[in-house]
């Protein structure tokens, strides 16, 4: 019996955020349920819920999924945002993992010692900078098209954006020297669902407090 | 143009190994080149063919391709070892998911400081026999058939083959309390594409030696 899709996670970004932004590009509304403490872990997991005894869980299609790039393929096959063949499909995932690899060094920063943390944010313009932007700046100025693959919107997009966002707020003017990047931040933040997503008050959740890193810290033993 | 698969990767295990599975179980011949030294992966770099300057690199109908994930799933599609529909190919992802997240664990263990060690195996054994094991031995228990997912070989089977030997090869008895997936265990390494495989002078690599580690360290990160 179909309903909102439901997200069970922390009240905060961590893996689940790349989801919430699939769901929202592609227009679809969800509910969420917050984990806060290590009761309310504990509860999904005797409840027999988390097929391995973690979170990202999502309620979808009478399925309870877990594993962040599997529930991500699935949101993104569904909503046509795939590609439309496997040569394209195996763009987007290449593309997809990079952008997975260069968010990954960003979500775990607030989690470091204080005193690695200059270093750390060293690394992450350095790696954005050099391996991860130039190689989407190439791909954009290769075709001339708007999108990253096939010359339509697909998930490459979202989450290219998605990890510019993060980058930006790491270090403000990291697209300096990426124009092609500028502007496809520019375009892809204009589409209507992305707009919308994009504006106060939407399920969008805000980079990690201290409040929300202790509280992650407590109930998931990080 | 097609040729035989070609991979790039040094002479081990590493992330490569799993795509060397699935080409063996998919029946794919493929050729191996080996870099032994850093100014050889130095060199691959500043060729230009590792898009985000990384292996494994598979080239494989034209294409260059990077990032494990994306390797894996291009190779499942094109075989039919990814389900008939998306539901079949979500539980699968989520199985392979948590395959990797434990092969990930393997891979590192060596590369822990020798104090840490008998910990860190701990660790790995804990998760494999409380967390990953029991769920795929429920997944069997549940549907009574052979195979893992939609009652037909899946690149779910392979992974967790793969998976299996290497746990069993930190702790020879680990299958002791999952009666289901040792059936299993014998009943996919039948395969004939796959007994070929597990049979001495395949393209299958040994566990890395202990003296070796420093060495493969050395090639990566210098």
């Amino acid at each position: 019996m179909p309903g909102k899709p439901k997200l069970h996670y922390a009240n905060g970004r961590g893996k689940m955020e790349s989801i919430r932004w699939l769901l929202a590009a592609a227009g679809v509304e969800f509910e969420e349920q917050f984990i806060e403490t290590k009761e309310d872990l504990e509860k999904l997991r005797s409840d027999g819920l988390l097929l391995f005894q973690q979170v990202p869980m999502v309620e979808i299609d009478g399925m309870k999924m877990v594993q962040t790039r599997a529930i991500l393929s699935y949101l993104a096959a569904k909503y046509n945002l795939y590609g439309k063949d496997l040569k394209e499909r195996a763009l987007i995932d290449m593309y997809v993992e990079g952008t997975t690899d260069l968010m990954g060094i960003i979500m775990y920063l607030p989690f470091q010692p204080p005193e690695a943390k200059e270093k750390n944010l060293a690394l992450i313009t350095d790696k954005a900078t050099t391996r991860y932007f130039p190689v989407y700046e190439k791909v954009l100025k290769d075709h001339g098209q708007d999108y990253l693959v096939g010359n339509h919107f697909t998930w490459a997009d979202v989450h290219l954006l998605e990890a510019i966002l993060m980058a930006e707020e790491c270090k403000s003017d990291i697209l300096s020297k990426f124009p092609l990047l500028q502007a496809f931040k520019g375009r892809i933040s204009n589409i209507p669902t992305i707009k919308k997503f994009l504006q106060p008050g939407s399920q969008r959740k805000p980079p990690p407090d201290e409040k929300y890193i202790a509280q992650v810290k407590q109930t998931f033993n990080v | 143009m097609s040729g035989k698969v070609k991979l790039h990767y040094f002479n081990g295990r590493g992330r490569m190994e799993t795509i060397r599975w699935l080409l063996a179980g998919a029946g794919v011949e493929f050729e191996e080149y080996f870099f032994e030294t850093r100014e050889e992966l130095i060199k691959l770099q500043q060729s230009g063919v590792l898009l985000f300057q990384q292996v494994p690199l598979v080239e494989i109908d034209g294409m260059k391709m990077v990032q494990t994930r994306a390797i894996l799933n291009y190779i499942a599609a094109k075989h039919n070892l990814y389900g008939k529909d998306l539901k079949e190919r979500v539980l699968i992802d989520m199985y392979v998911e948590a395959t990797m997240d434990l092969n990930d664990l393997i891979m590192r263990h060596p590369m822990q400081p020798p104090e840490g060690r008998e910990k860190n195996l701990a660790l790995i054994v804990d998760k494999a026999t409380n967390r990953y094991f029991p769920a795929y031995e429920k997944v069997l228990k549940d549907h009574g058939q052979d195979y893992l997912v939609g009652n037909q070989f899946s690149r779910a089977d392979v992974q967790v083959l793969e998976t299996i030997l290497m746990m069993e090869e930190m702790k020879p008895d680990i299958l002791a309390k999952f009666p289901l997936l040792q059936g299993f265990k014998a009943r996919i390494s039948n395969i004939p594409t796959i007994k070929k495989f597990l049979q001495p002078g395949s393209q299958r690599k040994s566990k890395i030696e202990e003296k070796m580690v420093p060495q493969v360290m050395k090639i990566f990160y210098g």
